[in-house]
C-alpha cells in the first residue's frame, strides 16, 4: 500500500478499513441474509401467504430490504460521518430514480385514462 | 489507527476536508467510481420506467405468467449473490496480500457470472424461438431492453474481470492495481443490486 494512504477522514464504497476477520464476517451475514430475503420473494410470490392484493408491496419491500442488506454488508456504506459524501451521492440517486419511475408511471397512467377509446378491428 | 499528538489530530481530520493536503487517491478514485455507479443506476430507472410502462402491453402475445420459469430465475439470481459473496472475499484476500486465494475467488466469481449469463441466453434464445422475440410486442421489447442492459453489463464485468486478474498477474496487487479492483468489485455488487430490481419487478411480480 502507498505509504501515506492512511485514511482518517472518508471513507468510499467497497474499501476495507476495519479488520479482516470483521470484513469475513460481515460478507458471510450479508450473504445469509441476502438468501433469507430472496426465498422470502420467491415465496411471498408463489403462494398465498401474504394477503393477494398485498404481494407487489410485500415484494417491494423485501427488494429494499435485500439492496439495504447488499449496501450495508458488501459495500460497507455506514452512518459514520465518514460515509456522509457516499450516502448524499446515493441519496442524490434514490431521488433521481424514484423521479424516472414514479414520474413515468403516473403521467403514462393517466395518458392511458384519457384515451379515446381505440376502434377494435 | 494511532494519533498520539493531540496537535496531529485537526490536521488528519481535515484531510480531504480543506486541510492537511487532499484526500488519499484511493477514496478519490473509489468516490468517482461511485458516482458513475450512481448514474448508470439512474440510466437502467428509465429502462425500469419503460418496462413498468409497457409491462401489461402484449399486443395479444404471451404474458411474464407463459414465459417466465421462476426456477431458472431462482438459479440466476443465487449464482449472482454467490459470485458478489465470492468478489467480496478475492477482494479481502487482495487487501491482505494473498495473489493465489484472490485468483482463486477470482475464478468462483467468474465462473457463477459466466453461469448467470449462460442460463439467461438460452432463456433469450428460447423465447426467440418460441416467436416471443423482442418485436413482437411492447412488453417484450421493454423486457429485453431491461434485461439485455443487466446481461450487458454482467458480460462487462466477466471481461473486466478476466482484464483484472491478467493484471495481478503480470503487475501484482500493488496500490493502482487495488484501486482498479476496488472499482470492479463496486461495479459487480452494483450489478447485483440492479438483479434485485429485475427480479422483483420483472420476474416476480410477471409471473403471478
Amino acid at each position: 500500500m502507498d505509504g501515506n494512504e492512511r485514511v482518517f477522514g472518508d471513507r468510499s464504497p467497497g474499501v476495507e478499513q476495519q479488520e479482516s476477520t470483521a470484513n469475513f464476517l460481515s460478507y458471510t451475514v450479508g450473504l445469509g441474509l441476502a438468501i433469507l430475503a430472496t426465498i422470502a420473494s420467491f415465496v411471498v410470490s408463489q403462494t398465498d401467504l401474504l394477503w393477494p392484493p398485498g404481494v407487489p408491496v410485500g415484494l417491494v419491500v423485501l427488494a429494499f430490504a435485500q439492496i439495504g442488506v447488499h449496501l450495508v454488508f458488501f459495500l460497507h456504506l455506514g452512518s459514520g460521518p465518514d460515509n456522509t459524501n457516499n450516502i448524499l451521492a446515493l441519496a442524490f440517486g434514490l431521488l433521481i430514480v424514484f423521479l424516472v419511475i414514479t414520474g413515468s408511471v403516473w403521467i403514462i397512467a393517466n395518458l392511458n385514462n384519457n384515451m379515446m377509446p381505440m376502434p377494435v378491428h | 489507527m494511532t494519533i498520539t499528538t493531540i496537535d496531529r489530530l485537526p490536521a488528519e481530520l481535515a484531510r480531504g476536508h480543506g486541510g492537511g493536503g487532499p484526500a488519499p487517491v484511493r477514496t478519490v478514485v473509489a468516490y468517482g467510481f461511485w458516482i458513475f455507479i450512481l448514474s448508470d443506476i439512474v440510466m437502467f430507472s428509465a429502462l425500469f420506467a419503460a418496462y413498468a410502462v409497457l409491462s401489461g402491453n402484449t399486443a395479444g402475445g404471451p404474458d411474464g405468467r407463459e414465459l417466465f420459469n421462476l426456477r431458472n430465475v431462482f438459479i440466476e439470481t443465487a449464482c449472482l449473490l454467490f459470485s458478489s459473496y465470492t468478489c467480496g472475499l478475492g477482494m479481502l484476500s487482495a487487501e491482505r496480500r494473498e495473489p493465489g486465494r484472490f485468483l482463486l475467488f477470482a475464478v468462483f466469481t467468474f465462473a457463477l457470472g459466466a453461469a448467470f449469463l449462460f442460463i439467461e441466453m438460452s432463456e433469450f434464445a428460447g423465447m426467440v424461438r418460441a416467436g416471443a422475440g423482442p418485436s413482437r410486442s411492447a412488453f417484450l421489447s421493454s423486457f429485453f431492453s431491461l434485461v439485455g442492459m443487466h446481461g450487458a453489463h454482467v458480460t462487462a464485468g466477466l471481461v473486466w474481470l478476466v482484464y483484472m486478474v491478467a493484471q495481478v498477474l503480470a503487475k501484482g496487487l500493488r496500490a493502482v492495481v487495488l484501486r482498479r479492483l476496488v472499482c470492479f468489485s463496486l461495479f459487480w455488487h452494483a450489478l447485483d443490486i440492479i438483479w434485485i430490481g429485475v427480479l422483483t419487478l420483472v420476474y416476480l411480480m410477471g409471473a403471478r
